[in-house]
């Protein structure tokens, strides 16, 4: 298994709050990753360094390494247009652009490449498809990307992150606003995705990192207490604390 | 059942005095609006638009020059004052958001937005009246411009700041540069807000008379000249009605509701554009 990104040691700050204490995680390529932990552990945290959306912000900062094809994107020479245009992420609440559905993706799409419009309508069938949006959308690529439904609007905006072809996607609690059937296509897809993509998901549901990772990390309080095969962290957790939280005792 | 009855009774004179209040609020604006239509309608025509401001004596004569002067003016204002207010306003919102300038600049913004408008005309009178020698509708139009700048200012970053920070978030995700969010996403979901902003300026400096008075003054005659004298209903109004030939009163009361129909206008356009918004 390779490493597509090498977290080593990754410290991160909120002012001067330490938001994560040091951690070491592999995220190995065409794998999906799932991060759980209970609030405030650092798991979202942990996946806006990846991107480097922290660096949005004021008064955040990174310390440490996330190797990414073994080059260190904390450098502060990283071109972060570039690197988000490889490294996707769809959040939690579906975020469709208040533009038609089409423009959604193509938008995205004509800002890296020069395309043809058939091209364009190519890639865009494309990216719904594999988002398995397409046959509920097929007939209105020109309505307002906002009045579909939430989980429509969630796919959309993985048809989105996935139409610029990245490398690694991150979702960050992609279902907790969705419901149960728009929470198992959103599974289905991503465990599709892994084929092409490299995978990493923080989530609150334990079930839903059971059912579609390969490798979990259990977080607690800014710290990685346990990292390892999702089958072994759910039946034979090492650490205490990791087993208490899957058996629900606490978070 | 007494308390009952007395708290009854205070919320019925409560409820009178709130009602009562309001009714003299906005009565006022029914009384202009009945006074304008009143004096204005009867002398109000087809030449009222096409025939010049008259001087003194004569029986006939219309608001062409003063019409198009306000026309004019609060175009090139708008024009001017727009877009720096637009651009401005993108700045505090979403690349100087967290800059330690930025409080300062809206509470400098905030200052300028309440001044009294003759401040501004004065300041207008004195960096280019005063160099120019003479008044002109281009100061004029300057003057108006620096109103609506703030206004603009204003409104625009009130509506950026509005746009999720989810979106700017997302499409940041996707390897957006800084200008391709604020263009393609932040401008798109605060662009009626924006408009509306816009379309309020507008409206405050149409009827404004204050910062015209010493820098485009009044001209009697029609000009489409940048660089000379230009009349605006405002001016001519407020000229008008200080005469003592009943005319020109007449057409001072007819400039009062054609101006005053115009801001309603804008206010009332204004209003529908930013409901459409919350429809949609």
């Amino acid at each position: 298994m390779t490493e597509k990104i090498s977290i080593r040691d990754l410290k991160f700050y909120y002012g001067t709050s330490l938001a994560l204490k040091g951690i070491s995680i592999p995220l190995y390529a065409n794998k999906v990753t799932a991060f759980i932990g209970p609030s405030g552990c650092g798991k979202s945290t942990l996946l806006r360094v990846l991107n480097r959306m922290y660096d949005l912000y004021p008064n955040q900062h990174a310390e440490g390494q996330v190797l990414f094809d073994g080059r260190n994107i904390l450098d502060p020479d990283v071109d972060l247009n570039l690197l988000r245009a490889r490294i996707g992420m769809v959040f939690q609440k579906p975020t469709p652009f208040p533009m038609t559905i089409y423009d959604n993706i193509a938008f995205g799409l004509k800002l890296y490449e020069t395309l043809s419009k058939s091209e364009l309508d190519g890639r865009v069938e494309d990216a719904l498809k594999r988002a398995a949006l397409w046959s509920e959308v097929k007939d209105k690529l020109n309505a307002n990307g906002l009045s579909l439904s939430g989980g429509q609007q969630q796919r959309l905006c993985i048809a989105r992150t996935v139409a610029i072809k990245p490398e690694v996607i991150l979702f960050d609690e992609p279902c907790s606003a969705l419901d149960p059937i728009s929470t198992a296509k959103i599974e289905e897809l991503i465990d599709e995705l892994k084929h092409d993509y490299t995978i990493a998901i923080v989530t609150h549901n334990m079930q839903q990192a059971a059912r579609v990772s390969e490798h979990t990390a259990f977080m607690y309080l800014g710290e990685l207490v346990e990292f390892g095969e999702t089958s072994k962290i759910f039946t034979a957790p090492r650490d205490s604390r990791t087993q208490d939280y899957i058996t629900g005792r606490f978070g | 059942m007494s308390l009952y009855a007395s708290r009854r009774r205070s919320n019925f004179v409560a409820m009178t005095l709130c009602l009562l209040a309001t009714f003299i609020g906005i009565v006022w604006l029914f009384l202009i609006l009945f006074s304008l239509f009143w004096n204005g309608v009867p002398h109000l025509s087809l030449s009222t638009f096409v025939e010049m401001t008259p001087p003194p004596g004569e029986t006939s004569g219309g608001l062409a020059n003063a019409i198009f002067g306000t026309v004019l003016m609060t175009f090139i204002g708008v024009g001017v004052g727009a877009p720096i207010g637009v651009l401005a306003g993108t700045y505090l919102a979403e690349y100087g958001r967290y800059s330690k300038a930025t409080p300062t600049i809206r509470f400098i913004n905030d200052i300028l937005l309440s001044a009294p408008s003759i401040i501004i005309g004065l300041f207008i009178y004195g960096v280019i009246v005063v160099p120019m020698k003479h008044f002109s509708a281009l100061a004029g139009a300057l003057a108006l411009a620096v109103i609506v700048i703030p206004v603009v200012v204003r409104t625009t970053e009130d509506m950026l700041l509005l746009v999720p920070n989810t979106l700017r978030e997302a499409a940041s995700a996707m390897g957006l540069p800084r200008a391709h969010v604020v263009w393609h996403v932040a401008y798109r979901a605060a662009r009626t807000g924006i408009l509306t902003g816009i379309l309020l300026g507008v409206a405050r400096i149409a009827g404004e008379t204050a910062p015209l008075l010493f820098t485009a003054f009044s001209n009697n005659f029609w000009s489409a000249s940048l660089l000379k004298p230009i009349a605006s209903l405002p001016t001519t109004i407020n000229s008008f009605i200080n005469t003592p030939d009943a005319n020109m009163k007449q057409l001072a009361w007819t400039g009062a509701l054609i101006v005053t129909l115009a801001v309603l206008g804008l206010n009332i356009a204004a209003r529908i554009l930013s409901a459409s918004k919350k429809q949609s």
